[in-house]
């Protein structure tokens, strides 16, 4: 009796998983079968869910019209150049508050944090006027500070709780061992603190991938990446869903096989706080 | 060379002052052990010498220099962790190798001290093992054998052997003993148990809220303890107080008869050792007191004994708590 619960519960719970799953996962996949539409299928009602004339034609006019790398490039080039000095910010910062803990260090990851709870709309126009006056609209450096600026208090809190759980004792050991602060760092607290690095640089690359509000108020033509792409399909002239959805479809598809490959990793890195 | 002396040290985090003023001075080869109760400070003065506290005041010397302001790489000192703190990344060749690798000593030198320590540790077929590969045992040789590799002035033993089984731990405190012998280096050992304190000791130091209450060789403790603390505080069981706290005496000086005596008392409880038996006994206005006798000792709980202190060997203390010696 007990035994049978037991998997009732289980295949309840695999259900539901599933279902959640399929819900989350829906409106990509509509995406991409909308992609594969004519432009008259993909406002069909009935939608057609299956059975309709797949075409690839979207993605080669979307090609086309839009130089697809150079935004691609761009996005690549914005992700990595905000997650690089992120790190390079973070990593010593998170250092400090985990074992060299001060009175206030518990407010000011609080403080940090708090910087996410405003709307970003709120500093929009301050940081559109000191990009116009310092000559930073539509550059990668400037699109790429406001990105690090963005995430930074996310990857600090991060690292800060990765850290956290390498145990001080191990630090002082090879301190005793005579290791100077350099050799400390670089000989036993990275390899340690390896995997919480590589989930933090992966979920960062994967979030300022994904940010549409400052590049597309921020980017015009020379530092515009996918997000803009994305946009120009939505343009005054009438939407077309098909193209708009491949569009979206060959923007995501990059993130979307990082993160096939990597979602072991990101699942640890999402988690790993919360566990113990 | 490893003589350690502390000359008012005085350590306080923040309003909490942890280590009042400390002076202690350690003989080279000298095997030390400081006891006391949880929180008494023992572990923050083994970081204040390993320097890996800072001291708020005072001075530390290792051979007679000051190395108050030395770091911790620099004062020629091993540190045995409570936890092992071994590195997990690395082999267990490679954890004892790490000190030697930092000093910049050549690879050859390096396998040859490595090679060696672990053959005294019986660690040679697991070189290449991870730490988390290991038993609890396994991890505390291959934490001394890093300690040892680097030849110190000398060693910090933290709690070593808290995270240990019963069996184990004998072993370990036998091995770390005979480890003293062969190197005769200083050894300042951090211990919550007053019997692995009574059996390594060449002197302990008990402190109590920070403060050295008592400094002496296991046997003088035991005999001639300075305090009501000390005296409640060595020697298991624990000594018995009587008359407020004015006398004390050790169970093993109590003589019990069925027939005549000093104290009247009834058996509550017996503890079988079989070697010993510990009685309880309700001694009236005397309060609950503990005897220990010999062997097997057959009285049943509610039978009526007497009790006779040993008068030789009978403590006094003042209403402060410090000894008076008659």
């Amino acid at each position: 009796m007990a035994r049978a619960s037991t998997k009732q519960k289980k295949l309840i719970v695999t259900a539901l998983a599933w279902t959640i799953g399929f819900l989350v996962f829906f409106p990509i996949l509509w995406t991409i079968i909308t992609s594969f539409k004519t432009e008259g299928d993909a406002i069909a009602l009935p939608p057609k869910f299956i059975f309709f004339n797949w075409t690839t034609e979207n993605y080669a006019i979307v090609q086309e019209r839009s130089n697809y790398f150079k935004y691609a490039w761009n996005s690549i080039a914005l992700a990595l150049g905000s997650t690089f000095f992120a790190l390079l910010i973070a990593i010593p910062s998170a250092w400090a508050m985990a074992f060299a803990p001060g009175k206030r260090t518990k407010d000011l990851l609080m403080w940090m944090l708090s910087t996410k709870m405003m709307p970003p709309v709120g500093a929009l126009l301050p940081i559109y006027l000191i990009f116009r006056d310092f000559h930073l609209l539509d550059t990668r450096g400037g699109i790429i500070a406001v990105l690090m600026l963005l995430n930074l208090p996310i990857i600090i809190w991060m690292l800060y709780t990765y850290f956290k759980e390498i145990p001080g004792e191990i630090l002082e050991a090879s301190r005793m061992d005579g290791a100077s602060l350099v050799k400390e760092l670089f000989y036993v607290l990275t390899p340690m603190a390896l995997p919480g690095i590589a989930s933090t640089l992966l979920l960062n690359i994967i979030l300022a991938w994904n940010e549409a509000f400052w590049t597309l108020a921020l980017t015009t033509k020379d530092a515009a990446p996918l997000t803009q792409f994305i946009a120009s399909y939505s343009a005054p002239e009438g939407l077309f869903w098909a193209k708009l959805s491949a569009a979206s479809t060959m923007a995501i598809a990059p993130i979307l096989i990082l993160g096939w490959f990597a979602q072991k990793q990101l699942v640890r890195g999402l988690t790993f706080g919360a566990v113990k | 060379m490893g003589t350690i002396s502390l000359k008012k040290v005085h350590k306080a985090f923040g309003d909490a002052v942890i280590i009042p003023s400390a002076d202690l001075d350690i003989k080279n080869g000298e095997f030390v052990v400081f006891v006391g109760p949880s929180g008494c400070g023992k572990s923050t003065l083994l970081r204040l010498i390993a320097g890996l506290e800072d001291l708020t005041s005072g001075q530390i010397f290792i051979d007679g220099k000051d190395v108050s302001e030395t770091p911790p790489s620099k004062r020629g000192l091993s540190m045995v962790f409570q936890s092992y703190a071994l590195y997990p990344h690395m082999s267990v060749r490679n954890n004892i190798a790490f000190g030697l690798k930092m000093a910049g000593e050549s690879k050859d030198m390096i396998d040859g001290k490595v090679a060696k320590a672990a053959e005294t540790l019986n660690l040679t077929e697991y070189l290449d093992r991870r730490p988390g590969q290991l038993s609890g045992g396994q991890r505390q040789r291959v934490a001394i054998g890093r300690a040892i590799v680097r030849q110190p002035e000398g060693f910090l033993f933290d709690e070593p052997l808290s995270n240990l089984d019963a069996a184990l731990r004998v072993n370990m405190r036998i091995f770390i003993m005979q480890l003293h012998k062969d190197l005769g280096s200083t050894m300042i050992y951090v211990t919550h148990d007053q019997v692995e304190a009574m059996t390594m000791a060449d002197r302990i130091v008990v402190l109590n809220r920070g403060n050295v209450e008592q400094v002496g060789s296991p046997l003088d403790l035991y005999n001639k303890p300075n305090s009501i603390f000390v005296a409640g505080f060595i020697g298991s069981p624990k000594m018995n107080f009587v008359e407020d706290n004015t006398i004390g005496v050790r169970p093993e000086h109590i003589e019990l008869s069925d027939k005549k005596g000093d104290w009247p008392g009834t058996v509550m409880l017996s503890e079988h050792l079989g070697s010993d038996t510990f009685l309880h006994i309700d001694g009236g206005v005397r309060g609950r007191l503990t005897v220990r006798t010999s062997g097997e000792n057959k009285s049943m709980p509610g039978s009526k004994v007497w009790m006779t202190p040993d008068k030789s060997r009978v403590h006094h203390f003042d209403k402060d708590g410090r000894a008076v010696r008659k």
